[in-house]
């Protein structure tokens, strides 16, 4: 166990182009960071400068007290599971999770007790003689994460190791990750592009977006104070609806908005609304009043969506809310939408203000 | 196809059956051939069963060769071919096998350049340099050796080529989770690169014996002394005859059958791998 110490780590690759463009975190030890971010924002580049398979091009890493800028993925005390498993084909899972301890020259008992150990905590006793391929997809992911468990590291490193199970699966092995994790209470570094993955995992998130860190928070910061329009539209499904401010000025008849606008920090000219603040009902606090066209009704089950559209805007909104909605496709309604539930962020810059 | 035409079965029947038999018919004659007597063949007419001389043709050319063609007994022959055919083959995989683990893996200056260097001697076949190689190996004096005639027939490109694209379908993730296991660049090859080539060495393994085996014009190039004759250039020898005389078809014949007896041996011990590595990827 030990924490892991990310300063001003770039990764420039030849051509001059810039993969990670700064990156200054911490991570304390026993903590789970996930690392989130569209495709392309530099998220595997610096997961895998930190396991030492992309050389890092400037910058300092530390894990526990040593730099390990230089050294080998080996000598970092790091476990590693892959999207697509890497599993060796022509070994039985018993060889599979022992061939990183016998590189290490452990002794044959240890390993076996280790091997045995792993096994247990993943249900994967029964499984220990096959070869990988003659296993699902869901009992092949165990297997990864058994190789990364039996090295008993300083530190694991996923990469999007849920992106190739269904969904089903995809969410039962989200808890079982989390519970283990909680049980070692080794570091832990999570890539993921999935934005619910990230918030029910992580102790804490960073958003990434070309290179740069967007935001770094709990799940619920981030969710309630996102720091720019990126993330707000990033982190939360359906995503946040972004509005001009200057729309909502022009739509305000003086009364209806009861000042909610004049509140806004200086510098607002763009306003975030998540689908699920946007009441049907008014509340008692101050608030918005927007009409808006019902185009189209989507029903999830225990909540659904509507997609409305506002007068003189091309902008498709959604409102989240439970239940048959209150008008019929194609019928004008009313959403409101309380003052404390509005996001502002200047548009040049795309950060919040306030 | 799911179709069920008992005519149409039964026309790609006989057109199968009639090419395999155009096929195994003078493998069929050569048999017959070194089962008659010395005499037979000069009648005119081909016995197509078998005669009652086989014992004494074999034995004859396996402990003492005919030795009025001036060839030695057909044991060192084919342990000759044996040998060249073995060290051909092994130093084949051996190096190829090195030199695609290199050009895939590792990163060094010259790389691709290397790979085309490698590439392009494909279009050189022995035939090509042979008056040069042949220099080489007169001016090392390895002229009549098991060394002259399997090293220069080594270096493999076409080998290197398959085996460098094998490498190349293996996930880079593979590599990386063995780096993370703290397996270095020989321990990685050896432990997980080899294992999963087993069905393409297999496969390479069956071409290149043959190849070796088939080998004619090098060993009659670089051999004069009988102690290395091979079987093949051994064949050569026994049909030309001096002056008038008629080779003796019978012992030829069973020498020819002795000659493509390894390589059928090969072929049949290493058929299930052979063509898993030609049809197969294991991933």
């Amino acid at each position: 166990m030990a924490r892991i110490k990310l300063d001003g780590l770039k990764k420039t690759y030849p051509g001059n182009v810039q993969a990670v463009k700064g990156i200054d975190l911490d991570v304390a030890d026993g903590e789970f960071v996930v690392l989130v971010g569209p495709s392309g924002c530099g998220k595997s580049t610096l997961l895998r400068m930190v396991a030492g398979l992309e050389t890092i091009s400037e910058g300092t890493l530390h894990i526990g007290e040593r730099v390990v800028n230089t050294l080998e993925p080996a000598e970092r005390d790091i476990a590693m599971v892959f999207q697509n498993y890497a599993l060796y084909p022509h070994m039985t899972v018993y060889n599979n999770l022992a061939y990183g301890l016998k590189n290490r020259g452990f002794k044959a008992d240890e390993i076996e007790r280790r091997v045995g150990e792993a096994a247990g905590m993943l249900e994967i006793e029964a499984f220990l003689t096959r070869k990988p391929r003659q296993l699902s997809g869901g009992q092949r992911q165990r297997v990864a994460m058994g190789r990364a468990l039996v090295r008993e590291p300083a530190a694991f490193l996923f990469d999007e190791p849920l992106s190739n199970l269904d969904a089903k699966l995809r969410v039962q092995m989200r808890v079982e990750i989390k519970q283990l994790q909680r049980r070692l209470k080794t570091t832990s570094l999570y890539v993921t592009h999935d934005q619910l993955e990230a918030m029910t995992l992580g102790d804490r998130l960073v958003v990434l977006n070309d290179g740069l860190i967007e935001q770094v928070g709990t799940p619920m910061e981030i969710y309630s104070r996102p720091a720019s329009t990126f993330v707000a539209t990033f982190i939360g499904s359906p995503a946040m609806n972004l509005m001009p401010r200057a729309y909502l000025e022009a739509r305000d008849d003086g009364h209806s908005f009861s000042g909610v606008l004049d509140d806004l920090p200086p510098g607002t000219d763009i306003v975030g609304m998540r689908p699920d603040d946007m009441l049907l009902h008014a509340p008692d606090e101050p608030h918005l009043v927007v009409e808006a066209t019902l185009e189209l009704f989507e029903a999830a089950g225990a909540e659904s969506h509507l997609y409305v559209r506002m007068e003189g805007s091309d902008q498709p909104t959604v409102i989240r809310t439970s239940g048959q909605p209150p008008v019929d496709e194609g019928d004008v309604l009313r959403f409101h939408v309380p003052r404390t539930a509005l996001h502002p962020f200047n548009e040049a810059s795309g950060k919040r203000m306030q | 196809m799911v179709e069920n035409r008992p005519l149409g079965n039964l026309a790609a029947h006989l057109i199968l059956i009639s090419g395999v038999a155009l096929v195994l018919f003078p493998v069929y004659i050569a048999i017959i051939a070194s089962t008659h007597g010395p005499g037979e063949f000069m009648r005119g007419v081909l016995p197509l069963t078998p005669g009652d001389q086989a014992v004494e043709n074999y034995r004859l050319m396996w402990e003492a060769g005919l030795a009025k063609a001036g060839s030695p007994p057909a044991w060192r022959m084919l342990w000759n071919s044996l040998v060249m055919a073995l060290a051909i083959t092994i130093g084949k995989l051996f190096i190829s096998l090195l030199s695609a683990f290199a050009i895939v893996y590792f990163r060094f200056p010259f790389r691709l350049f290397f790979f085309w260097l490698i590439f392009i001697t494909l279009m050189l076949p022995v035939e090509v340099r042979i008056i040069p190689t042949f220099q080489v190996v007169a001016d090392l004096g390895m002229l009549n050796s098991f060394a002259g005639l399997s090293i220069p027939l080594i270096a493999s490109a076409t080998a290197t080529f398959l085996f460098r694209q094998f490498f190349m379908t293996i996930p880079e993730e593979m590599l990386e989770a063995a780096r993370i296991d703290g397996a270095g660049p020989l321990k990685f090859f050896r432990d997980i690169l080899l294992p999963l080539s087993v069905t393409n060495i297999a496969a390479l393994f069956v071409i290149m014996f043959i190849y070796g085996w088939n080998q004619y014009l090098w060993p009659l190039l670089i051999t004069t002394d009988p102690d290395y004759t091979t079987i093949v250039m051994g064949i050569q020898r026994m049909t030309s005859t001096s002056g008038d005389e008629t080779p003796d078809w019978n012992l030829v014949m069973a020498a020819v059958v002795m000659a493509a007896l390894p390589p059928v041996l090969v072929i049949l011990f290493m058929q299930r791998l052979f063509v898993k590595g030609l049809t197969e990827t294991e991933k």
